[in-house]
């Protein structure tokens, strides 16, 4: 088995005896997954719990008529059947907008559907039984009167006058746009040699996590406290949120996270049913527990990515592209969502379309219209994948048609690796990218040109292989920029205390969170880096409002970029309090002091003069023996935020190899490579496997993934038979490699890397099917996802 | 929608276990629920994630595709007695030092389907493991880890000769 090589640290701050930065150091936590000791939300079990179940519209759009609960509420083990309006009692409504988004508008969306449903799935009454299984029983007793109203569905036509409006007092369909015209993007495109047009479509998907949505709200009218054990990737965003709209402090409420069994975005929202728990358990004054069946999940777990970008790139002879020009529409179902809005997607398309590139010249203009259908909103990668295959896309049909190798095209185009800090045509911020030295390790590390001479000798037998390249940026460790500047009450930055215990061991609570990614492993190594003990002598406490300094969360490859800085400097913080205890204990300079692997060390020879346990020891038990005035100090905070740039930039390059069945236009993926640059490497393995979860999650978007709904906004295939999830035997071996550009914005050095692989993976897919498939004259494939039906068409073997 | 209650007897990681289950209750309805072993996961509840599998008389099954009922008699191992007896420590170090699970939500079913895999084929290709596990879906992983992890514990199983 091969364990990723460590990546030696490049910084001489990071430069710490014993070091764990850029070690491959496996995950303290996992022997209670591998065992099933795990405790996930879904097994949690509480006295007095009961279970809900949701009644959920079966039309995409219609009127509650009449809602009759008289029959349920007699079935065995039933507590509560609740409607809408009786459950508004308890929660307030709420509007998914935020004001640096301008022009973003939102009707106000309640925990439960009062007077109309706007989708397919929407809950209209709950049932409260003893069990989930008694709950679903009376649900089938619920009787619900619908009126149907006028469904909007196809995003191209919800703008036109003819179109129903949705929400009448919003005045139309739009919930955002935004145009951008950056230089002279008509006269670019005027004196290109040539120019592309064409549109890409994207498949609405979804994150489908293996644990489903899950939550357990439990009201104390004793203590007039709300726990809520909540699978979510921000429980203070969520504390916050659950307090605002039940009328409550947000001191009279805990969220507790522990496991999560992935999240990937789709656990960072406000769920409609899962704040109507919590009102429920408010009102019935008792635990209550929902858990998403996966139909629900296929219905109410957010989609995503359902846009269509008409585009068009300008090149001259010699590949120098001229200028970008998209168009985009996106239908993001009848409410953006709260509070990160549904905006945030087609925002990030406009503003990263054509980034990776020194093109001056670029126009964008996006439409974000309310449809009956499920939600959208931000799922991992939010935007990226998007962006980067219509720019990749673009560049590799633009060197088609002049005639370029793919390679040389981006070789002639991408930002110059000595060209920084610069930015984007769309006003992004680079500080430090590596787009060339990328490209050329991924040459390397795919062996190309012999590669390329094995496609051609198969193309003579009549195999179609194609390799297909996407180069990438990708936005992390956000900033206040993101949320915050919008008034969404989502912390940007993040703090860590680390406490010494009474056997000089270390506790840190951090505010970021663990959903499988390794934000524990990758705090614990930073933090025992920092201070100087073993990793075995850490613990790390994540996933508890009453336990951690106040956070973000994990979302857009934020935690390790700045939970782990948060670490790093509490960590030296720490230790200058322990050496401070130590000195006057050694009668020496604190400054002449280290702690070295537990041991208060001279810092200069490295010898041993007491250890810390027995510094521990004396702090705690005999503080008496230290000098008069003299206060221990064994807990420090330190809490951190970028700010020199709004977003940190990584960037990357991928490449698939891939071959074509002609004949049934299967797609069988041959191998996957990805050089990835996130700054500091913290741990290489971590990284990898973030990096190759994220590839298959693309390889999903472009290959099977779509939720398919007709025209009356019913899902037609909302269950793992029918929507398509990559799964083993289909995905290649992946390879990734690393460029080391650290930012200067944080002593760490780290960016994110938790969604790079998402990023780039259905651009090179898509850009090594047409790889394949061109010599055969097929059209190019730009519709996601590329079904064998899609490549036959295109092939013109079928009509 | 019933209340047929039924009374059965079987044996559960090696525990005899009598107890009245509805008809309709799943096995791993019953094997979380009732008995409180909670790391068999229900992922989809129509057999196709896989995060349910269990072992049914020595043969991986669907926890979520087989009734309680129908286990009257059988004999049933979770990943909790497979961790107890140590049978597959070494699959599960492994996972553990290639970080061939994330989230861990799918790696019990995993597990099982992967002991069951090596059981019967000593040193399985690449393909083959792939193939064997493309039953049990993982959001997190890729699958990368996860192979390079049944493979290495195979090479090792039969270098050893155990």
């Amino acid at each position: 088995m091969k364990i990723t090589d460590d990546v030696p640290s490049t910084l001489t701050a990071l430069d710490r005896p014993n070091s764990y930065i850029g070690r491959s150091v496996p995950r303290p936590n996992l022997a209670r997954l591998t065992q099933g000791r795990g405790h996930y939300v879904t097994d949690v079990t509480l006295p007095r719990m009961a279970h809900v179940a949701y009644v959920r519209s079966p039309h995409a759009h219609a009127r509650i008529v009449r809602i009759d609960t008289t029959a349920a509420k007699k079935m065995p083990g039933v507590i509560a059947a609740v409607t809408g309006p009786e459950l508004a009692k308890v929660i307030t409504p709420w509007v998914g907008v935020l004001t640096h988004l301008k022009g973003l508008k939102s009707a106000p969306q309640s925990a439960i559907a009062i007077d109309r449903a706007c989708w397919q799935g929407e809950a209209v009454c709950a049932v409260v039984a003893r069990t989930r299984a008694e709950a679903e029983d009376a649900c089938a007793l619920v009787q619900v009167d619908y009126e149907e109203l006028p469904t909007v569905t196809d995003p191209e036509t919800a703008l036109d006058a003819a179109t129903h409006v949705i929400h009448a007092d919003l005045g139309d369909n739009l919930c955002f746009e935004r145009s951008l015209d950056v230089g002279t993007v008509d006269a670019a495109f005027a004196g290109s040699d040539a120019v592309v047009e064409t549109t890409f479509v994207f498949g609405r998907h979804t994150g489908v996590t293996n644990e489903p949505r899950a939550i357990v709200a439990d009201w104390n009218p004793g203590e007039q406290r709300l726990t809520v054990y909540h699978g979510t990737q921000a429980p203070h965003m969520m504390q916050n949120l659950f307090a605002k709209h039940l009328g409550l402090e947000e001191s009279q409420v805990r969220v507790l996270t522990k496991d999560v069994g992935g999240s990937f975005g789709i656990k960072v929202h406000t769920y409609a049913d899962e704040m109507a728990v919590v009102a429920l358990s408010k009102l019935l004054k008792r635990p209550v527990k929902f858990v998403a069946d996966r139909i629900e999940s296929f219905v109410t777990d957010i989609h995503a990515r359902d846009h269509r970008v008409k585009a068009k790139i300008g090149v001259m002879n010699d590949g120098t592209i001229t200028a970008f020009e998209i168009d985009d529409l996106t239908g993001i179902g009848p409410y953006s969502v709260y509070p990160r809005t549904s905006g945030i997607e087609a925002n990030q398309i406009v503003n990263l379309t054509g980034g990776p590139y020194a093109c001056p010249n670029y126009r964008a203009h996006t439409r974000v219209v309310f449809q009956n259908k499920n939600v959208m909103c931000q799922y991992r990668a939010v935007g990226h994948p998007i962006a980067c295959a219509v720019t990749e896309g673009l560049v590799e049909l633009a060197a088609a048609k002049i005639g370029m190798d793919p390679l040389d095209i981006r070789r002639k185009n991408l930002i110059a690796d000595n060209a920084y800090p610069t930015g984007s045509a769309s006003g992004l911020k680079f500080e430090a990218l590596s787009h060339h030295a990328s490209l050329d390790k991924l040459v390397k590390m795919m062996d190309h040109d012999a590669l390329r001479a094995e496609q051609t000798a198969l193309r003579h037998k009549g195999i179609y292989r194609g390799i297909g390249f996407a180069s990438f940026i990708e936005v992390t460790n956000p900033s206040a920029a993101f949320y915050g500047v919008g008034g969404a009450k989502i912390s940007a930055q993040d703090g860590c205390t680390i406490k010494l215990d009474a056997q000089g061991a270390i506790v840190c609570h951090t505010g970021v969170t663990e959903q499988g990614q390794g934000a524990e492993a990758v705090i614990a190594q930073v933090a025992a880096s920092a201070f100087g003990v073993a990793i075995e002598r850490v613990r790390v406490i994540t996933g508890d409002t009453d336990n951690t300094p106040y956070g973000g969360g994990t979302w857009a490859s934020r935690a390790a970029g700045i939970g782990g800085e948060a670490a790093w400097q509490a960590g030296k913080a720490l230790r200058q309090n322990v050496l401070a205890v130590a000195g006057s204990i050694l009668q020496a300079k604190p400054e002449t002091l280290d702690i070295r692997d537990s041991q208060v060390v001279d810092a200069g020879t490295g010898k041993e003069r007491i250890g810390l346990d027995e510094v521990a020891r004396i702090a705690y038990f005999r503080p008496d023996t230290l000098p008069p005035g003299f206060q221990a100090e064994l807990m420090a905070t330190r809490h951190y935020v970028p700010r020199a740039f709004p977003f940190s930039f990584t960037n990357g390059i991928q490449a698939s190899y891939l071959e074509v069945d002609t004949d049934s236009g299967f797609v069988k993926l041959l191998k996957h490579w990805c050089v990835e640059d996130c700054g500091t490497v913290i741990n290489p393995q971590l990284v990898d496997e973030q990096v190759r979860g994220g590839v298959v999650q693309g390889i999903g978007a472009a290959l099977y993934e779509q939720c398919v709904y007709d025209e009356r906004g019913q899902m037609l295939n909302g269950n793992m038979a029918d929507y398509l999830v990559p799964m083993a035997s289909e995905m290649p071996d992946i390879q990734c490699g690393h460029v080391v550009s650290p930012t200067a914005d944080s002593e760490l050095g780290a960016k994110g890397a938790g969604e790079a692989g998402t990023a780039g993976a259905p651009a090179c897919v898509m850009n090594a099917i047409n790889d394949a498939l061109r010599p055969l004259g097929a059209a190019p494939l730009t519709d996601m996802p590329f079904t064998p039906g899609k490549i036959l068409r295109a092939l013109g073997r079928v009509s | 929608m019933s209340s047929l209650q039924c009374d059965i007897t079987l044996t559960v990681n090696g525990e005899t276990i009598r107890e009245t289950v509805e008809a309709r209750k799943t096995l791993v309805d019953f094997l979380r629920d009732d008995l409180g072993l909670t790391g068999s996961h229900v992922g989809c509840e129509h057999g196709f994630c896989g995060a349910c599998t269990v072992r049914l008389n020595g043969v991986i099954v669907r926890g979520c595709l087989t009734l309680a009922v129908q286990c009257d008699g059988a004999k049933v191992e979770t990943i909790e007695g497979l961790s107890d007896t140590g049978e597959c420590a070494d699959l599960q170090t492994a996972f553990e030092t290639r970080n061939a699970l994330q989230c861990g939500f799918c790696t019990p079913g995993m597990l099982l389907t992967a002991q069951e895999l090596l059981a019967s084929d000593r040193v399985p290709s690449r393909e083959a493991i792939r193939e064997h596990l493309s039953g049990n879906y993982c959001r997190c992983t890729g699958y990368h880890a996860i192979v390079d992890a049944v493979e290495a514990v195979a090479k090792a199983r039969a270098g050893s000769g155990t």
